[in-house]
């Protein structure tokens, strides 16, 4: 992989950028468990939010709630600015009010799976222009033209018109993360995107995430590669227990660890 | 040699006029009367079929979506079609049901109308169809793998939309085996229509019998019928089938 610290845009001084992504004081529990206690989160335009922890530490559903794919119990969700407006749903969790809101705030938060999630019935050509044409109400033909451009960026042009069940894990994954650009994101959510692929794929993944955030994307990241993280993020969070329990800069976080559970967590990955 | 003209006097009125004659499109033949009872049989069972796929649509909407109250009425409309002979719920919806709209229409003061038998038939199958459809419906969304129902949710898609575009699509592979059995069921179910006089398949075959006495070509002929339906049927589903299923490898080549 390049190297990465000249590469990597500046993390921006408070003031300086806009906060794409606001988090604060989230809670989060499934029936008894308590699964986020009471976390923030804060990524502004440029940044590259790396979050780990060790399973059940609850770095996923803190992912999945910016987006309220999970329904948070208590908490402040900001996507650019916008507060999610938020509503008791009778059953001791918070559901978004709005539907159109909703609808509207996840149609520009590009968001990539663990399990890649493409629709199985569409090519993925049909896939990438999918959200463009029937959401975000795109013209067809300008939508075609954008997929094959990014069809083309992951390595898949050639399989514009294939169906994802034919593709290796490696290129559904990369055709997801050209379905996810094609919604022009401001922010992109990467649920472990390669956790679930073959040891030999996982780079070209990798490889794929990596150049957009050296070009400046907004990403928020959960991810169980440290060295990957440590070269992309510019500010990394540890989860443990469903609290932060450390954060800051790629170098102190894996460089200089304070605390002791990092330092354990961080051995234990190798 | 007594035991053949016996039998020869039995078959006499078979045999009397061929086949053929009895067949013929044109009279005295009734084979038109056959085909036109064809007609009226596919009709039904296109309407009930498309009926019952649109009740089941909904049906599965309700119950997998709808208010704790949607989900009840659901759970009691397909357990109790489920649960009664259809042939009962003919003679019930037929002719209990067209009193009970006269009735209706009666006391807000307009005429009375005399339901056709199409439309009752179509209505009356398409809501056994519905039950079962819901089903089947319901059990195929339940297959489609979550994640791409969460994907449409996380890209924003509007509920009557994720409907359209992912959620029917995407369980159309698993519902096409249920359907093609409902669709087969149905253009058979139309020959229960018979008991209300309408003059189906069924009908019309026994109506034909009855004048000429040769049920047996008749009947064979009958049976003929449903079943070229029936294997005209399979070829079109087998279309489909291949069509909903474009995103899926073949068997041999899922396994890891």
């Amino acid at each position: 992989m390049v190297a990465v610290d000249a590469a990597k845009h500046p993390a921006p001084t408070d003031g300086l950028a806009a906060e794409a992504i606001h988090v604060e004081n989230l809670h989060k529990k499934f029936g008894q468990l308590h699964v986020l206690k009471g976390v923030s989160l804060s990524a502004r335009d440029g940044e590259v939010v790396a979050i780990i922890g060790g399973s059940g530490s609850g770095k996923s559903t803190l992912l999945r709630c910016i987006n309220c794919l999970e329904n948070p119990t208590s908490g402040i969700i900001r996507v650019n600015g916008e507060e999610i407006r938020l509503k008791p749903n009778g059953f001791g969790d918070s559901i978004p009010a709005d539907r159109r809101q909703i609808e509207r705030i996840r149609s520009r938060l590009g968001m990539v799976f663990q399990s890649f999630n493409l629709w199985s019935h569409m090519t993925l050509l049909e896939n990438v222009i999918e959200v463009p044409v029937h959401v975000l109400g795109i013209k067809r033909m300008d939508a075609i033209a954008e997929a094959e451009r990014l069809l083309a960026r992951v390595g898949l042009a050639e399989k514009r018109d294939v169906y994802p069940a034919y593709l290796s894990g490696g290129q559904q994954q990369r055709a997801a993360i050209a379905r996810a650009l094609a919604v022009q994101p401001r922010v992109m959510l990467f649920d472990e995107p390669t956790s679930a692929l073959d040891p030999e794929l996982v780079g070209e993944v990798l490889k794929v995430i990596g150049d957009l955030a050296r070009e400046g994307r907004t990403m928020v990241l959960v991810t169980h590669e440290m060295k990957f993280a440590r070269e992309v993020a510019t500010h990394v969070i540890y989860l443990f227990n469903g609290q932060v329990e450390e954060e800051g800069p790629p170098e102190q976080i894996f460089g200089a660890p304070k605390s002791e559970r990092l330092k354990q967590f961080i051995r234990s990955i190798g | 040699m007594r035991r053949t003209t016996d039998i020869e006097h039995l078959l006499n009125p078979l045999l009397q006029t061929s086949a053929v004659e009895l067949l013929a499109i044109s009279p005295p033949g009734w084979g038109a009367n056959l085909l036109r009872g064809l007609t009226n049989s596919i009709q039904i069972a296109v309407g009930a079929f498309g009926l019952g796929l649109a009740i089941g649509i909904a049906g599965v909407w309700g119950k997998l979506y709808g208010s704790p109250v949607v989900r009840d009425l659901m759970e009691i409309y397909t357990t109790f079609v489920r649960a009664v002979p259809e042939l009962v719920l003919i003679l019930l919806l037929y002719y209990a049901g067209t009193d009970l709209i006269n009735r209706a229409l009666e006391q807000f003061g307009y005429a009375t109308v005399d339901i056709s038998g199409l439309a009752a038939g179509i209505g009356v199958l398409g809501i056994v169809q519905g039950a079962y459809a819901t089903e089947v419906i319901r059990g195929a969304i339940l297959a489609i793998p979550q994640g791409q129902i969460e994907a449409a949710r996380a890209y924003g898609m509007p509920p009557g939309k994720m409907l359209r575009r992912i959620t029917l699509p995407a369980m159309l592979p698993f519902a096409i085996p249920g359907l093609a059995n409902l669709w087969l069921i149905a253009t058979k179910d139309t020959a229960l229509l018979a008991v209300v006089g309408f003059n189906e398949l069924t009908q019309e075959t026994r109506q034909a019998g009855a004048t000429t006495k040769a049920y047996f070509t008749f009947f064979v002929a009958a049976g003929v019928l449903y079943l070229l339906l029936t294997l005209f049927s399979n070829v079109i589903i087998g279309r489909i089938e291949r069509w909903a299923r474009r995103g899926m490898p073949p068997i041999a080549e899922t396994g890891r």
